[in-house]
């Protein structure tokens, strides 16, 4: 359980840095935090005690291997991850192109 | 800084990425082929190809990387790559439904077995690839400019 | 598990570095070492597919973050006197972690899964999609639906940074055509 809870320790510091930071890259980072949080809970869900990799060798008999759907589950989100960032970063370069900055309070345009 | 950035990096830098960027490149493709028997896959992969063309770009300026690999050729693998894996899925209808496993299963632990898996690892790191190639050639080749502020 | 927790104390350290430091290139090479330490913890916890996978898609990462950061001249990021909004943010994130710990004991105990789904997988998996590596074999056969909707994500992403940074009709130095209108 102390496992679970700092997975979710690493969770809550990309929020804060999501909720606090002014600079739009502080806040990419954050987003990436989350994402490495978020995956690594899936992994920890699936572990077994004294499990072996789910991949079968042909010589051993392996009797106990650990989860492999969860980990058929992060393999595709981690991808997923990237390209989001990327999406984000491309949003990142054109505000400064308009704006001169990164700071997020200097972007008002679109309010009164 | 972006003239310099362009042109490519010291001559120490061009002369390792000579010796390891093919290495990369085998190496991508190992994984990719081996993705039934031992841990990697499309996934994965992909990504390692998509590196080999990146450090090239990123070792001798974008004008010799692009000749390798133009945009236009990369957005062709990866329409080339969805509509591989489409077609397997489609070809499915031949034995039963959508995405049966219709080739023949073999035995275990060789390169030629497990059905359409191999075919459907290949289809997906053209797409994986070629896609996030396309993406780091556009982020590049967009040019710092100082905005208009209002 | 001593491993998992060293592992852990080292990765939230990271993400503290990562969002603390005034250097934007410090920021980002912070983070690169959290997905290194991401990886290292998958590798422990038996996952060599996804170890793999998260090594490479965190070096590309922090190659297209840097590409972002590093030729721009704002290097530093301005921070100001904020009390308020960090006591109610300090605050909503300490009772999102009480609910939380409530919430965990309803998960089985860490180290032993409920495996319903996956036992037939395991049982079964060798000999109906004759592939050794299970996790391809559940990717690629029992759920290969879901990997059609992951490519299709991607592709996705593709056209939508491909539509982000395509220049329109720059036809002067001084006339730029405004290309937010369409």
């Amino acid at each position: 359980m102390m496992v679970y809870l700092l997975c979710l320790v690493l969770f809550c510091v990309g929020l804060y840095c999501v909720l606090m930071k002014r600079n739009i890259i502080k806040i990419i980072v954050g987003i990436i935090i989350m994402e490495f949080a978020v995956n690594l809970f899936f992994v920890l869900v699936a572990y077994r005690m004294e499990g072996r990799a789910p991949i079968l060798s042909p010589d051993a008999e392996i009797l106990n291997m650990v989860d492999p759907l969860p980990q058929a589950l992060v393999l595709t989100s981690i991808v997923i991850g990237l390209a989001t960032t990327a999406v984000l970063v491309a949003i990142a370069m054109r505000i400064y192109e308009k704006y001169g900055t990164f700071d997020i309070t200097k972007i008002k345009e679109l309010r009164g | 800084m972006s003239k310099e950035h362009e042109k490519g990096m010291s001559i120490i830098v061009k002369t390792i990425t000579r010796l390891t960027v093919g290495l990369i490149l085998l190496y991508g493709i190992y994984i990719l082929s081996h993705g039934h028997i031992s841990p990697g896959g499309g996934f994965a992969g992909g990504v390692i190809i998509a590196l080999s063309f990146i450090h090239l770009m990123l070792a001798y300026g974008k004008e010799v990387a692009l000749k390798k690999l133009s945009k236009g050729v990369a957005s062709f693998f990866e329409s080339i790559g969805a509509l591989l894996f489409l077609s397997i899925a489609f070809l499915g209808f031949t034995g039963g439904y959508f995405f049966l496993n219709f080739l023949s299963k073999g035995e275990p632990f060789k390169l030629f077995s497990a059905g359409i898996i191999p075919l459907c690892n290949i289809a997906i790191s053209f797409k994986v690839g070629a896609g996030l190639f396309a993406i780091f050639v556009a982020l590049v080749l967009l040019k710092p400019e100082k905005g208009d502020k209002k | 598990m001593i491993e998992l927790y060293v592992l852990l104390i080292f990765m939230i350290i990271g993400a503290i570095v990562a969002i603390e430091v005034k250097d934007l290139l410090s920021s980002v090479i912070a983070l690169g070492t959290v997905g290194l330490g991401v990886s290292i913890a998958f590798l422990v916890l038996k996952a060599p597919d996804l170890a793999i996978t998260q090594l490479v898609v965190e070096i590309l990462c922090v190659i297209i973050l840097m590409r972002a950061t590093l030729k721009r001249d704002t290097s530093f990021s301005i921070t100001g006197g904020r009390f308020l909004t960090t006591l109610i943010t300090v605050g909503f994130i300490a009772v999102f972690l009480f609910v939380a710990k409530e919430c965990l004991k309803d998960l089985p105990e860490f180290g032993y899964p409920v495996m319903k789904v996956a036992g037939t997988y395991l049982r079964e998996g060798m000999m109906k999609t004759g592939a050794a590596n299970l996790v391809a074999s559940v990717i690629l056969d029992y759920r290969a639906y879901d990997t059609l909707g992951e490519a299709t994500v991607l592709f996705t992403a593709v056209i939508g940074v491909l539509a982000l940074v395509r220049r329109i009709g720059r036809k002067k130095e001084g006339i730029k055509i405004r290309e937010e209108d369409e």
